[in-house]
Parts: structure tokens; C-alpha cells; sequence
């Protein structure tokens, strides 16, 4: 027993600093708390006096990162932008059809980059459902210039023809779940081909824009097409912008007689204070003239209101003159969708589509859309 | 068709060689600041007002004809013009502006906040590079500046001189003003505000104001009836300053919020031209700092 207590204290004189003899008596402890008490008083008093002065000057602001270039080569480095559409519907018809009920509508895969210094490419792949099964096709595929001078821009591949407002969109940026009818009866939904195309932009406050285009067409000698179009643009004060176009579509034809098609087009947007996103009134209107084999006119007129971040609401109505043989369909969409995010909407289309005088077929049709992948940036 | 394309060779041939550096400015802070940095010696030409959401401008046809003729594309960057820059420059046919020395993006010459360590969109409207908004740090805009005059003497060295000169008088005029802004607004730091979008990261870091939750349920998303109920308690119990939200944002939600909980709103103008006192960076800086005192109880 005592050579414990011994031992322990030993250890109490090892584990004291001064190494004293003997154990501190509580009057001495008292004194030693007092005074690490004022020291730790003062080390406060230091470190608020410390914390108001980097109050009153702040820090500058660190340096800028350096590039991150550090390192080895990573062979993802150069991948293209990469963004994917998906698209499906659910449609009923009051008239008996085929494409009634659940689809896949046009979902898509783009590929986009910088080539070099000169050049840009672009690739669209698009899930099609051709009677009843599904084709992965080349939608898009080309190259632009990207260092011409001037103003100039060569586009050079397969691609969406510039004629009209609609033609050169992606369905997915519509307003409307389906395309007007002059689209889907003169363009076939939408004219895309093989060729190249010229685009020159004019050095003015004025949108001023010519090109023209060669393209494959159906001649047999795969160059049986070709376009002019002009559009021009600006603004209005800051709440509104326009853009109006006029285009001419000129195919040769092997047997017959060869056609042609003209198009004009007016696009008008209203926001208050520009801020279209968040309510404000686009109302859009593109007129036909066929000539050819078939003589035929065709126009549509929408307006598309924009409720808030989230809503949207519009009414299109479509028709076709056909004065030699009589057919004149006639269409109305109403249409309400729910955006999400810029990435997501569901919209609902009340439509109603005369293609026989007496016959009408009442369509509802369900659309889901999204985009995922690199931010796309819409065109006007 | 051949002579429409010499047509159009001639015109472009006809066009007049531009007599000033003309400067397309995404926002009006960085249109007033090439102004402050180049004077009479710039053409600017601003994008966008104070009243606009630039997250979600569209690629207007009057813009891609200002793209057409710019010399230099200013604009924030770090993917705040992502939905819609990028097509100007790709309709413009400018060469001059698509990269190179005619693109200078803000925040590339400053260290972003909020970096996420790994994106995802079910987080909202999230920006791999950091928050963009950096123009409401005046030590970042000063980096900014300094960047920006060697890059104007670069595509207009007759001028070399005037930007140095300019810079270095603006450099000296800004430090005495952010001098002056620290101590009036010393008051501020430490306390808690609300805020409608995550546009005041650098604000708060320089003012050392703690931002304890934004309107917005997530970035980009609007405001959600139940989001801003969740945060009625928040705001008592913290003790909540004030509710910040930008002249270009609905005030509904953060005035609901107010309604409720007491705490003010304080609408602030985030940039040149967003209120009367705002009509340049000066105003800017002026203008934010009053009325984030005005509103101490």
C-alpha cells in the first residue's frame, strides 16, 4: 500500500511541469485557475479584436483557378456535346385509324462539336416507328464552316432545309405535339436532304439573312433540287421581336412537270419586359403555293400563350385549298402543357381534323417530352 | 443562281470597315463596364436589361445582327448564357467572336463559389463551373477589368493606351469606393438573409451575410407554396434580416413570405439599371449596400 502511494506519487511529480517535490496545495491551484482564467480572457478579447478587423477588410478574392489542363491526356476530352430527346404519346381518335393509342414519337441522340478551327459537325440520329417497327435513321449529319469571312457560313452534308419558319426547327421545340397540315402534305413533315447550303448574314441592326441551297431531290441525277430564302428580323421596343421569311422550294421532276413551292412565314412574340419564359404571346403564321403536278395552297395560323414558368396554352388552325380536285382538309388544335424544367413538358392536344367534307375525326392526344444530356440552345 | 451568290459576294464586299471596337455585352454590367474601361472609344452594344432573367433569354434575330457586327463577346459565362448565347454565335457567321480573342467570359477571370462536386439536374439548374453571378463582388469586377483592358488594347492597339490609362483611373476610383462600401457596410456582416435565387453567393461573401435558404426550392425552380410554408419557421426562429430577391424576379413569393414572418423584403437591382440609383457600377454597388441597411429594424 505505501509503495503504492509512493509510486502514484511519482507519477503526479513526473506529469507536473515544474516537477514538484511535493503535491500543490488548493490555495496554490486556486491561484494557477485565476490566472489561466485572465489568459484565456485575454486570448478572447485577441481573437474578437482579430475577427472585427478582417471584418472591416476582407480578404481579396483567391486568385483565379488555373486551367485545368494538369495532368495527363484524357482520351474523353474532345467528346461532342451529347444530348438525347425522348418523346412518346398516347392518342385517341373518334374516327377509326392506325396510329391510335401508345407511340414512341420522334426520340433522338444528337452529336455536335467544334471539328478544328474551320469546321463544325453535327450528327441527329432519330428513332422512327415505320409501320410498326422501329428504324434508328440519320436525321441530320453535316458539316458547317465556322471560319468564312464576311458573314458567310457553307453548310455541307444532310440536313433540314432553311425554307420557312418551321422546316429548319426540331419537332421537339414546337409548340404543337404534330407538325400543320401544309407541312405534312407538302414537306412530308419536314424537307431535309443531301446537298449544301450558303447562308449570308448582312452587317446591320436589321436580322437580314440569304442563302440558298443545292440539294439531292428525287431527280435522277441527285441534284434535283434547290432553294432561295430570305428572312429578316428585329425587334420592336424590348417586348417584342419578329422575324418574317420568304422561301421558294424548286424540285425537277424526270417525268412531268417540275414543282415548285413558295413559302412565307411570320413569326411575332410578345413578352413584357422580353421575359417569354415567363408569360407573353407568340403567334406564328407560314403560307403555301404549290405549282406542278399539283396546284394547291395550304397556310396555318397559332397562337401560343404563355401562362407562366410552368403553363402554356394555344389554339393552331390549319388548311389546304385545292381547287382541282376539291380536297381541302381543314385542322384545329387546341393545346395545354405543363413545362417542368427547360427539360421537361407533358402537353394535351384537343384537335379536331376534317379531311372529308361531313367526316370529322376528334383527336386527344397525351405527349410526354424531355431532354437530357448537353443544354441545347433553341433557336428564335 | 449564280448571279444571286455574286450578289451577295458583292455585298459583303460593300460593307464599311467599322470605325470602333464594337463590344456585344450579354449584361448590363459588363456593357458598363467596357464603357468605364473604353469610353468613346467603344461601340457597346447590351444584350440584355436589368428587367430579364438572362438565364432564359431567347436567341432574338435583333441579337444575332449584334453578334454579326461585335468585335468582342463579354458575358458572364460559367453556362449562365447557355441556353441561348451559343446559338447567336452560331447563326452570326462571326468568326471574330466564336473564339479567340473576341470572347471574354467574366468568369473565367475570377475563382467561382458553390463548384459542385458532382452535377445532376434533379438539383435544379446546377452549373459545373460555379455560380456565374459574379459581377456583385466589386474585388472580383476589379480582376475583371484588369483582365478585360489588355484584352480591348489587343483588338484595338491604336487605342492601347486610352484603356491602360482608363483602367488605371477606374482601378483607383473603384478602391476608394469599395473602401467606402466595407465600412458602411459593416453593419451588415453575419447577418442571416433569405434569398429569392442564388444570384447573391458573392454578395454574401463579400458582406459576410449568411444566406440560410432561398425561395426557390431548388435553383431555377420556382417558388412552391409548400417550399416557402417550410419556411415560415425557419425565418422566425433564425432571426432572419431580410428576404433578397432581384428587380427582374416576381416579388409574390418572397412578399407572401413577408406577410407572414415580418422580416422584409429588399429588392435589389443585381445589376446597372435594375433601379433609378443603379445607372452605373457605382450606382450598383450604392444602391445594394442602402438598401440592405434600410432594412435593419
Amino acid at each position: 500500500m505505501k509503495s503504492l502511494f509512493h509510486a502514484g506519487c511519482v507519477l503526479a511529480a513526473l506529469s507536473s511541469p515544474a516537477f514538484a517535490a511535493e503535491p500543490p496545495d488548493l490555495e496554490t491551484l486556486a491561484i494557477r485557475l485565476q490566472q489561466l482564467e485572465a489568459d484565456l480572457q485575454a486570448a478572447r478579447a485577441e481573437i474578437e479584436q482579430l475577427k472585427a478587423q478582417a471584418a472591416l477588410s476582407p480578404p481579396a478574392p483567391p486568385p483565379p483557378p488555373p486551367p485545368a489542363t494538369a495532368g495527363g491526356s484524357d482520351p474523353n476530352a474532345f467528346n461532342p456535346a451529347l444530348s438525347v430527346i425522348l418523346n412518346g404519346e398516347f392518342s385517341n381518335h373518334s374516327a377509326d385509324g392506325e396510329n391510335e393509342g401508345f407511340s414512341l414519337g420522334e426520340s433522338e441522340l444528337a452529336l455536335s462539336s467544334n471539328i478544328d478551327d474551320k469546321f463544325y459537325g453535327q450528327l441527329t440520329l432519330a428513332v422512327e416507328n415505320e409501320d410498326g417497327a422501329d428504324e434508328l435513321g440519320v436525321e441530320e449529319a453535316y458539316i458547317d464552316s465556322t471560319a468564312l469571312p464576311g458573314g458567310f457560313t457553307v453548310r455541307a452534308g444532310r440536313f433540314f432545309s432553311n425554307i420557312g419558319y418551321l422546316n429548319n426547327h426540331h419537332a421537339h421545340t414546337d409548340n404543337f405535339p404534330d407538325r400543320p397540315l401544309p407541312y405534312e402534305l407538302f414537306l412530308d413533315g419536314q424537307y431535309g436532304d443531301d446537298g449544301v447550303q450558303v447562308r449570308w448574314l448582312a452587317p446591320t441592326d436589321l436580322y437580314l439573312e440569304l442563302g440558298g441551297e443545292l440539294l439531292r431531290g428525287d431527280s435522277a441525277d441527285g441534284r434535283g433540287a434547290h432553294t432561295l430564302f430570305a428572312h429578316a428580323g428585329g425587334d420592336v421596343g424590348i417586348a417584342n421581336a419578329w422575324l418574317a421569311g420568304v422561301s421558294w422550294l424548286h424540285s425537277d421532276a424526270d417525268e412531268g412537270r417540275d414543282r415548285d413551292l413558295y413559302l412565307a412565314d411570320f413569326t411575332w412574340k410578345w413578352a413584357p419586359d422580353g421575359n417569354l419564359r415567363d408569360g407573353g404571346v407568340q403567334l406564328r403564321s407560314e403560307w403555301f403555293r404549290e405549282d406542278g403536278e399539283q396546284e394547291r395552297s395550304g397556310a396555318y395560323a397559332e397562337a401560343v400563350y404563355r401562362i407562366n414558368r410552368r403553363w402554356e396554352t394555344g389554339y393552331r388552325y390549319d388548311r389546304v385549298w385545292n381547287a382541282a380536285d376539291g380536297y381541302e382538309p381543314t385542322r384545329h388544335g387546341a393545346v395545354l402543357a405543363w413545362h417542368n424544367s427547360e427539360f421537361s413538358l407533358l402537353r394535351l392536344l384537343l384537335g379536331r381534323d376534317r379531311f372529308e367534307s361531313g367526316s370529322d375525326d376528334n383527336v386527344l392526344l397525351l405527349q410526354y417530352q424531355a431532354a437530357f444530356g448537353a443544354h441545347g440552345a433553341h433557336k428564335f | 443562281m449564280k448571279k444571286f451568290f455574286l450578289l451577295l459576294a458583292l455585298c459583303a464586299a460593300a460593307t464599311p470597315a467599322a470605325a470602333k471596337l464594337r463590344v456585344f455585352a450579354c449584361e448590363p454590367e459588363w456593357g458598363a463596364l467596357a464603357s468605364e474601361l473604353g469610353g468613346d472609344a467603344l461601340q457597346v452594344d447590351v444584350a440584355t436589361s436589368a428587367l430579364q432573367d438572362v438565364h432564359q433569354i431567347e436567341a432574338k434575330p435583333s441579337l444575332i445582327a449584334k453578334v454579326r457586327q461585335a468585335d468582342l463577346l463579354f458575358c458572364t459565362g460559367a453556362d449562365l448564357e447557355v441556353g441561348w448565347l451559343p446559338q447567336l454565335v452560331r447563326q452570326a457567321n462571326n468568326p471574330k467572336v466564336a473564339g479567340g480573342a473576341g470572347w471574354f467570359m467574366a468568369a473565367d477571370q475570377v475563382s467561382t463559389l458553390d463548384r459542385p462536386s458532382s452535377v445532376d439536374r434533379a438539383a435544379g439548374d446546377v452549373h459545373p463551373q460555379g455560380n456565374p453571378h459574379v459581377q456583385l463582388d466589386p474585388r472580383r469586377v476589379l480582376q475583371i477589368a484588369t483582365a478585360l483592358a489588355p484584352r480591348l488594347a489587343q483588338l484595338d492597339p491604336a487605342n492601347a493606351a486610352l484603356y491602360a490609362e482608363r483602367l488605371a483611373d477606374f482601378g483607383t476610383r473603384w478602391d476608394a469606393a469599395i473602401a467606402r462600401w466595407q465600412a458602411k457596410a459593416a453593419p451588415l456582416r453575419g447577418k442571416t438573409v433569405i434569398v429569392h435565387h442564388v444570384s447573391w453567393a458573392y454578395l454574401n461573401e463579400w458582406l459576410g451575410l449568411q444566406q440560410i435558404d432561398t425561395l426557390e426550392p431548388k435553383p431555377g425552380v420556382p417558388p412552391t407554396s409548400a417550399h416557402l410554408a417550410g419556411l415560415i419557421d425557419r425565418a422566425k426562429e433564425q432571426g432572419v434580416y431580410a428576404i433578397v430577391t432581384a428587380a427582374y424576379q416576381d416579388e409574390k413569393p418572397a412578399r407572401w413570405l413577408s406577410e407572414r414572418t415580418g422580416v422584409p423584403v429588399v429588392v435589389l437591382p443585381f445589376t446597372v439599371g435594375g433601379d433609378d440609383q443603379a445607372r452605373d457600377l457605382f450606382g450598383l454597388f450604392d444602391s445594394t449596400i442602402d438598401k440592405l441597411l434600410g432594412a435593419a429594424p
